[in-house]
């Protein structure tokens, strides 16, 4: 099985204070996870990939609870969560597609079992290409407060033979939300939808 | 947050990066760099004032705010940074001289409190600039500007901002030099620290 190369690590947090509107009695944050490693199938097809998914789990557990940490340390602030990855120019959009078991499960593990899909997207992309990373509540999809988003990117990465590996959590909803639809507080959490 | 901060804060966002290797060979231990950018509004956006005292006294609280921010991002105390920067991004309804003013009359001081010394010059970059400007923060190291290994920059930017009545003010802390830095000139051991150039 290939081993995990991580070049870099990169933790971005955000806090929101306002959008214009009244100051949060408690600021939004939002954090995201990014490393880049080595992809050990650029170059060329591989038909059998799938024993990376393997490979990749310590490190999906390793990024979700560094996110749980830098959100202060108590995985119940959580309640938003999405991942996601960029493939350097030498690999395949399959290899992205690597990332969605290791990186899911890791989250719902280190969140004690959220109900929820983790939201996602991947691409294959330059060094300094941007993602856009979808965030949906942790136990019902169809929250509407929290469908969000963080756009992450690292300079110099990825490079043609390495993957951008990507999660995110959040503690809340937007800032500023008022569209209406299903209420964190009217959450079933029994189907992860509602 | 300090409470009495006058600044008016829309976001802050931190940004911790670690290098584990450079084509293919262990940089070790590896390299942090971290950065903290608020987003605030500009008081003078859209008018041509010419007292810029309140930036001024904004870019003060903020070099305090935003170097505890990085320090901590990092996990280190002040003492233990070996380099440093800071930036600002002026949206379209401000002008340069408003980065000026938050960067250059009073930010430095207390971001040599927090670091506990620091008798280089603070390298700068400012621009004008939209949503999702990058800006491009240099570094250099804290003590002796001439120090070869720790010339470099990091880049941050944030998708929504500066909005056009806001301005982006960053500040950058390492714990190291380049990964694998091996250029020659003046080292981090042969410092003197008087000068704040070697």
């Amino acid at each position: 099985m290939p081993e995990v190369q991580i070049r870099k690590r990169v933790l971005l947090v955000e806090e929101i204070f306002h959008e214009g509107g009244p100051v949060a009695s408690k600021p939004l944050r939002r954090a995201a996870a990014l490393v880049v490693i080595r992809n050990p199938y650029a170059g060329g097809y591989v038909e059998k990939i799938d024993d990376f998914m393997d490979d990749l789990k310590p490190l999906g557990l390793e990024m979700a609870r560094s996110l749980v940490a830098a959100l202060g340390g108590d995985p119940k602030v959580v309640e938003g969560y999405g991942k996601g990855g960029i493939v350097g120019a030498a690999g395949e959009i399959e290899h992205g597609a690597l990332w969605h078991v290791p990186g899911g499960y890791a989250m719902r593990d280190v969140l004690g079992g959220a109900k929820a899909i983790v939201a996602s997207t991947k691409k294959v992309g330059g060094p300094g290409a941007r993602l856009d990373i979808p965030v949906t509540h942790i136990n019902a999809s169809y929250v509407r407060s929290h469908f969000d988003a963080m756009e992450v990117g690292i300079a110099d990465a990825p490079r043609a033979d390495e993957i951008l590996l990507a999660l995110v959590m959040t503690t809340g909803a937007r800032v500023h939300a008022r569209v209406g639809g299903l209420k964190a507080s009217e959450i079933k959490g029994e189907d992860g939808l509602r | 947050m300090n409470a009495n901060i006058r600044t008016k804060i829309r976001k802050i966002v931190t940004f911790v990066e670690e290098t584990h290797t450079e084509m293919g060979r262990k940089v070790d231990p590896p390299t942090r760099r971290a950065a903290a950018v608020a987003v605030i509004e500009n008081p003078y956006a859209g008018q041509y004032v010419d007292d810029l005292s309140e930036l001024m006294t904004i870019g003060e609280e903020l070099g305090e705010l935003l170097t505890q921010r990085a320090v901590a991002a990092l996990g280190i105390e002040g003492p233990s940074a070996e380099s440093y920067g800071k930036a600002a991004a002026v949206g379209e309804n401000g002008e340069l001289e408003h980065a000026a003013a938050i960067l250059h009359p009073k930010l430095g001081t207390p971001v040599r409190r927090v670091l506990g010394k620091g008798a280089a010059l603070i390298p700068s970059s400012k621009k004008r600039g939209g949503l999702g400007v990058f800006l491009d923060i240099p570094l250099g190291h804290k003590d002796a500007a001439f120090v070869r290994s720790h010339f470099d920059g990091m880049e941050v930017r944030i998708s929504d901002a500066p909005r056009a009545n806001e301005i982006m003010v960053a500040i950058a802390v390492t714990d190291s030099g380049r990964p694998l830095a091996r250029v020659g000139g003046l080292t981090k051991e042969q410092i003197k620290g008087e000068d704040g150039l070697r």
